[in-house]
C-alpha cells in the first residue's frame, strides 16, 4: 500500500530503513492489496515462481558433478544416476522440474487468455512474461543437450538448423551458433555456459513481471477493477500466502509422483543412447512442451515458411494486448470468446498431441487446419468479435455476484450471529 | 556572438564522444561474437582421404568429415539410368546428374537432410533412395529432393579422386 507511508518500530529498523528501504519493500509485499475473489487458477504464479528456484538450485547442484565435453558429457549423466549420494534424485527432480515449469506455465498463460488479464493496464506484465516463456524455451532446449544422448544431439541439429532458414546469412548463423560445421564439442560447451546463464536472466524478468504487477495490482476472475484498499481487497499476507501455499502443496505432489514414479515417462529413450552423428533416430520429437510450435513448423511445406510460422506463432501474443478490442476482461461475461477459448485450447492440445506423430496423412491434414485456425483465432476472429460481440452487463462490484445469489445475506447473518460478542470483524 | 557558437560546439563535441564511444563498444564486443566462429583446430580438418576399392556397386559407404557424414554410393547402372532420365523441369532444385557425380559410378554427397540437418536413410522413400525419417523428404538415386519440405539437393562436397581407390574429400 504505497498510499500510506511505512515507517519501521525500532529506531535500528528505522535507521537502515532510511539507509536501504528493504523493510519498506518487504512491509509492500506483504499488505500489497488483492482482489478477495482471485481462485485457485491465480496460485500458478507462486507455483512457477518455486520451479525456477527448484530448477536453480538442482542445476547448481547438478553442475557440481556434470562434465561439459563430447567425450564424457554421457558418461557424467550416468555418473550423477548411479554414484553421486541422491544425483538420481537430483537429476530426475531436475528433469521433471521442466516440464512441471512448463505444465505450470501454460496454465498460468491461458488462465490470462481466459480472464484478458493482458488487456490494458497490464500489457507490459503480458510482454514481459512473453519474454520469459521465450527463454525458458531456449534454456529448457540447450539443457536437454546437454546429456549428449541422441535426441539431444539431433535436437541440437534441426533447432539450430532453423536458422539456416534465413536468407543469405543462414549458412553463417548456424556455423556461428555451433562453432563448427555441425553440432559438435564447441556447442556442447556453449550451450552449458549459456543454459547457466539464462535462468538468472529469467529470474530478472521474473521480478520486473511482480514489479509490472504491483503497479497496477492483480486482474480477477470478474475482470473489473477493483477499489484499492476497500473491502474488495486482502492483503497478501497471509490470505494469497495461505491460499497459494495450498496450491503449491497439491502441485509438489503431482511434481513428486512423476519424479518418484514415473521420472522418463515425460523423456525419450533415445536419449539414453550417447550420441551419434552418423545415426538418426527413426522419430525425431521434442520435448512436449515445444510440440505444438513443432507440429506448426512441419505443417508448412516449405522450409522457411515453415520456421517464419512457427517463430509467428509466439510473436502474434505479443500483439495480443491490441488485437483483442473488447474492452471486457473475463471470458465470464463475453459469450463467444468464451467458446473460442475453448476452441483455440483444443487446438493447441491438438496441435502438441499431431507434433509427436509422422507428418504425413491425416497428422499432417490436421496439422494445416490447426495451424490454420491458431491464426485465424489471433488475427481474425479477435479483432472482430472485439467489435461486434454483445457482452453480458458487468456487476459494479467484484461482490455483487456473490451477494446476488439468493438467500446468501441470510446465511451470512446467520453464521455473523453465532459469533456474536466475539471479535471476527464484520462483513460489508 | 560566443552564446551562439557554444551549443554548436557542445553539440559536435557530444556527437563525436558517442561516435568514439560507439566504435570503441563496437569493436570490443566484435571479439566476444566472433570467438564462436569455428575455431583453428575445427578448420584444420578440413580434408579426409577415404579408400574406396572394398565399396561393391550399389553399397554405401558413410565417412565422417568436419563432424558430418559424408555418403559415398558405387551406384549400379539402373540407378544411374534413372538419375540420368530424370526431366529437369521435375526437379525442386534441378541440377544434372552428370553435374552431380564426375564419375557416373560414384555418388559423393554430404549426408544431411537440407531441411533440419538430419541425416537421411539410405535405399528408402519413393525413389529408392535416400529418405529423411524427421520431416519426410525423399531424393532420388542422384540425391536430388524430390519430396517433402527440403529446399535443395544434398550437397556435394569438394572432393577429387586421388587415385582410383581413394577419394580425398575437402
Amino acid at each position: 500500500m504505497s498510499e500510506e507511508k511505512y515507517i519501521p518500530k525500532s529506531k535500528l529498523a528505522q535507521w537502515l530503513d532510511t539507509r536501504l528501504p528493504l523493510l519498506t519493500l518487504s512491509h509492500h509485499l506483504t499488505s500489497y492489496p488483492t482482489p478477495k475473489n482471485l481462485n485457485y487458477w491465480w496460485t500458478f504464479g507462486g507455483i512457477l515462481t518455486f520451479c525456477l528456484i527448484t530448477q536453480i538450485i538442482t542445476g547448481l547442484v547438478l553442475a557440481m558433478h556434470y562434465v561439459a565435453h563430447v567425450d564424457h558429457a554421457f558418461e557424467s549423466i550416468e555418473h550423477i544416476m548411479r554414484n553421486v549420494n541422491y544425483g538420481w534424485l537430483i537429476r530426475y527432480i531436475h528433469a521433471n522440474g521442466a516440464s512441471m515449469f512448463f505444465l505450470a506455465v501454460y496454465i498460468h498463460i491461458f488462465r490470462s487468455l481466459f480472464y484478458g488479464s493482458y488487456k490494458s493496464p497490464r500489457e507490459v506484465i503480458w510482454i514481459i512474461g512473453l519474454l520469459i516463456y521465450i527463454l525458458m524455451m531456449a534454456t529448457a532446449f540447450m539443457g536437454y543437450v546437454l546429456p549428449w544422448g541422441q535426441m539431444s544431439f539431433w535436437g541440437a541439429t534441426v533447432i539450430t538448423n532453423l536458422f539456416s532458414a534465413i536468407p543469405i546469412i543462414g549458412e553463417s548463423v548456424t556455423t556461428w551458433l555451433w562453432g563448427g560445421y555441425s553440432v559438435d564439442n564447441p556447442t556442447l560447451n556453449r550451450f552449458y555456459s549459456l543454459h547457466y546463464l539464462f535462468p538468472f536472466l529469467i529470474f530478472g524478468l521474473v521480478v520486473l513481471h511482480i514489479w509490472a504487477l504491483h503497479v497496477p495490482g492483480n486482474n480477477n476472475p470478474i475482470g473489473i477493477e477493483v477499489k484499492k484498499n476497500s473491502n474488495e481487497t486482502i492483503p497478501f499476507h497471509p490470505y494469497m500466502v495461505m491460499k497459494d501455499l495450498i496450491a503449491l502443496l497439491a502441485f509438489i505432489i503431482i511434481f513428486l509422483w512423476f519424479v518418484f514414479f514415473a521420472p522418463n515417462v515425460l523423456g525419450h529413450p533415445d536419449n539414453y543412447i550417447e550420441a551419434n552423428p552418423l545415426v538418426t533416430p527413426a522419430h525425431i520429437v521434442p520435448e512436449w512442451y515445444l510440440l505444438p510450435f513443432y507440429a506448426i513448423l512441419r505443417a508448412i511445406p516449405s522450409k522457411l515458411g515453415g520456421v517464419i510460422f512457427m517463430f509467428a506463432a509466439i510473436f502474434v501474443l505479443m500483439f495480443l494486448p491490441w488485437l483483442d478490442k473488447s474492452k471486457v476482461r473475463s471470458a465470464t461475461f463475453r459469450p463467444i470468446y468464451k467458446k473460442l477459448f475453448w476452441i483455440l485450447l483444443f487446438t493447441v492440445l491438438m496441435l502438441g498431441y499431431l507434433g509427436a506423430k509422422p507428418p504425413e496423412g491425416i497428422y499432417l491434414f490436421l496439422s494445416r487446419l490447426g495451424t490454420a485456425y491458431y491464426f485465424i483465432h489471433f488475427l481474425i476472429l479477435l479483432p472482430l468479435i472485439g467489435r461486434y460481440e454483445k457482452t453480458d452487463p458487468l456487476p459494479q462490484s467484484i461482490s455483487d455476484p456473490v451477494l446476488e445469489k439468493p438467500g446468501i445475506i441470510d446465511k451470512f447473518k446467520k453464521a455473523a450471529a453465532q459469533y456474536e460478542g466475539e471479535n471476527v470483524g464484520s462483513f460489508k | 556572438m560566443s552564446k551562439e557558437i557554444k551549443p554548436k560546439r557542445r553539440e559536435f563535441l557530444f556527437t563525436a564522444t558517442y561516435t568514439v564511444g560507439a566504435v570503441g563498444v563496437a569493436s570490443a564486443i566484435w571479439p566476444l561474437v566472433h570467438q564462436m566462429n569455428p575455431d583453428s583446430s575445427v578448420k584444420a580438418l578440413s580434408t579426409t582421404e577415404v579408400d574406396i576399392s572394398s565399396v561393391e556397386p550399389g553399397k554405401t559407404i558413410t565417412v565422417l568429415w568436419r563432424g558430418k557424414p559424408i555418403f559415398i554410393r558405387r551406384r549400379t547402372k539402373k540407378e544411374i539410368d534413372e538419375a540420368a532420365s530424370v526431366d529437369l523441369k521435375d526437379l525442386k532444385d534441378p541440377e544434372k546428374d552428370s553435374d552431380r557425380a564426375k564419375n557416373p559410378e560414384w555418388l559423393v554427397m554430404v549426408g544431411v537432410c537440407t531441411h533440419l540437418g538430419c541425416v537421411p536413410l539410405g535405399d528408402k522413400g519413393e525413389y529408392k533412395a535416400w529418405f529423411c525419417p524427421c520431416h519426410g523428404s525423399h531424393y532420388d538415386t542422384s540425391g536430388r529432393v524430390r519430396k517433402g519440405p527440403a529446399p535443395k539437393n544434398l550437397e556435394i562436397p569438394k572432393y577429387e579422386f586421388v587415385d582410383s581407390n581413394t577419394i580425398k574429400i575437402g
